[in-house]
């Protein structure tokens, strides 16, 4: 790919926001709509400035639950996968269950995990329901495909299992471990959230989804979408974040992370 | 009688291999294979070659008959009675060329100073040292197989299986790899098992080519290949060598007379 054609890949996304946002910001103004109505962008952008100070702490609220809930996700996906691997029982009696929490919508499970567990714990177990699953998919699926005639190899050579746990069947599914990560990051985000405005009609939360209900009772518009701005952008970052260590990591041998012209 | 004492590498006695599924793969089939002998297992797709192969190396036990494989008195540090080439390279694409190598050390523990000294001296055996730490993606499929043939080489076994190791590349690359594979038989007087489904690379390469028939796989027809040696590019180009290939062609003729759609 030349570099014009690069260039041009990173401008026209942007284009497409600035034309987005002036048609927007247009329509708004034409026709007088008030700000509880719809805000335009400019004057969003001046309530995020002008309350950046209430915002950021509920940013920084929600992002700490967020990665709780992502590292309690990845541990115990990759730890689960790794017991499933060790013991086809143990894989049959509790999978259904995992399979259980994943269907069953974090939305309905939230309220009642309010009742039982302290606020902030629930919070986090919900980051925690929505995230975990696709790590243990994931890392199941990439501890299962291992090439048979390495893990001969393996078998020839008289490894234990737990050098082969170490040296073939890890390696072998970090590729797929990453990819869980990946899904499971945003996901932390989303369940941080639900969790946060399930907790938001008892009034005692402060991360953005809280602000954005509370706005949204004091009609506060504005605020409401410098907030979900902040939650967008969050993810974003989170994403990127995790696909640049996945790269990081697979750069060296995997084909996901090699360039077109290799 | 003691395989060791009667000069044996390696002994089948009636050996059958039955899979679950009810297919018989195997046998009976009786082997004898010399110490430091170079032995070809010529057959038709299908007909067990590889099995034997794979029952040979302990990589799954015999439904019947005995397997007996000369291991010389328990030895430490990382050596193996036998080495093993797959078909494919079967290379950890995650890790270089010389942790590819180092593998089997790796295994069994081996002190890390003889283990570098003993992985240089196998990749220099099969011509490969400068190309120590690159990525087996980085390499040629001729390349690939060096470096499995390095790895089989670098616990310094007795007996050396190679399964179809050069089927999958192009024909000056086999070429190549068949003479310095002979090269490497003469220098380093290892017991050689080979299985190939090729007439011209079995006469090439081995003293004695065993033909079996199709499924299930029995010996139907032994044929010593006797010629000066060491044999060189001109033996492949010899009226001899044509003879010798007509005659094992026709005793395997017969194998794929009771397949269809061959």
């Amino acid at each position: 790919m030349t570099s014009l054609q690069n260039i041009g890949r990173m401008l026209m996304p942007v284009a497409v926001l600035a034309a987005g946002l002036s048609l927007w910001e247009l329509v708004v103004r034409v026709n007088d709509i008030q700000p509880y109505v719809l805000p335009s962008p400019s004057l969003v952008l001046q309530t995020l400035a002008a309350d950046w100070l209430v915002l950021s702490q509920s940013l920084g609220v929600t992002l700490l639950t967020t990665l709780e809930g992502f590292i309690a996700a990845a541990v115990g996906g990759v730890a689960l996968a790794l017991l499933f691997n060790q013991s086809k029982w143990l894989e049959y009696s509790l999978f259904p269950y995992a399979v259980v929490l994943q269907v069953t919508p974090v939305i309905a499970i939230a309220p009642l995990l309010l009742i039982y567990l302290p606020q902030q714990t629930a919070v986090i177990v919900c980051a925690w329901i929505v995230g975990f699953f696709p790590v243990l998919s994931n890392t199941t699926l990439g501890l299962n495909s291992v090439d048979r005639n390495l893990a001969g190899l393996f078998h020839l050579y008289g490894a234990s299992r737990l050098q082969t746990l170490r040296y073939l069947k890890l390696p072998a599914a970090l590729p797929y471990i990453l990819g869980g990560l990946r899904i499971a990051g945003g996901l932390s985000l989303i369940g941080a959230v639900v969790a946060e405005i399930a907790a938001g009609a008892a009034g005692a939360g402060s991360g953005l989804a809280f602000r954005i209900a509370e706005s949204g009772y004091r009609l506060n518009i504005p605020r409401m979408f410098a907030a979900l701005l902040l939650l967008s952008v969050a993810g974003i970052v989170i994403y990127g974040l995790l696909a640049l260590v996945s790269h990081l990591v697979l750069r060296r041998w995997h084909e996901s992370a090699l360039g077109k012209d290799n | 009688m003691d395989i060791d004492a009667a000069g044996l590498a390696v002994r089948l006695r009636a050996v059958t291999k039955t899979y679950d599924n009810g297919v018989i793969a195997l046998g009976p089939l009786d082997l004898d294979v010399a110490k430091g002998e170079f032995v070809s297992l010529l057959g038709p797709s299908g007909c067990g070659k590889s099995t034997a192969l794979r029952l040979i190396a302990g990589l799954g036990a015999p439904s019947s008959g005995a397997v007996n494989v000369s291991h010389r008195a328990a030895r430490a540090d990382g050596r193996h009675p036998i080495g093993f080439v797959f078909q494919e390279p079967t290379l950890m694409p995650w890790a270089s060329v010389r942790e590819n190598v180092r593998l089997p050390l790796k295994l069994a523990h081996a002190a890390a100073v003889d283990a570098d000294r003993r992985i240089e001296q196998a990749l220099a055996q099969v011509g490969l040292s400068e190309f120590a730490d690159a990525y087996p993606r980085e390499l040629s499929g001729g390349m690939k197989m060096r470096v499995s043939l390095a790895r089989a080489l670098v616990t310094d076994p007795d007996i050396l299986l190679l399964d179809e190791p050069f089927a999958a590349l192009d024909e000056i690359t086999r070429f190549r790899l068949n003479n310095d594979l002979l090269d490497l038989w003469r220098k380093l007087n290892k017991t050689i098992i080979f299985v190939t489904h090729s007439v011209f690379e079995s006469v090439y390469l081995s003293q004695r080519v065993l033909v079996m028939t199709a499924r299930p796989g029995r010996l139907a027809g032994e044929f010593r290949i006797t010629t000066a040696e060491p044999r060189g590019e001109a033996f492949r180009t010899s009226a001899e060598y044509a003879g010798y290939c007509r005659e094992v062609s026709g005793a395997l003729t017969p194998s794929y007379a009771g397949q269809r759609g061959v």
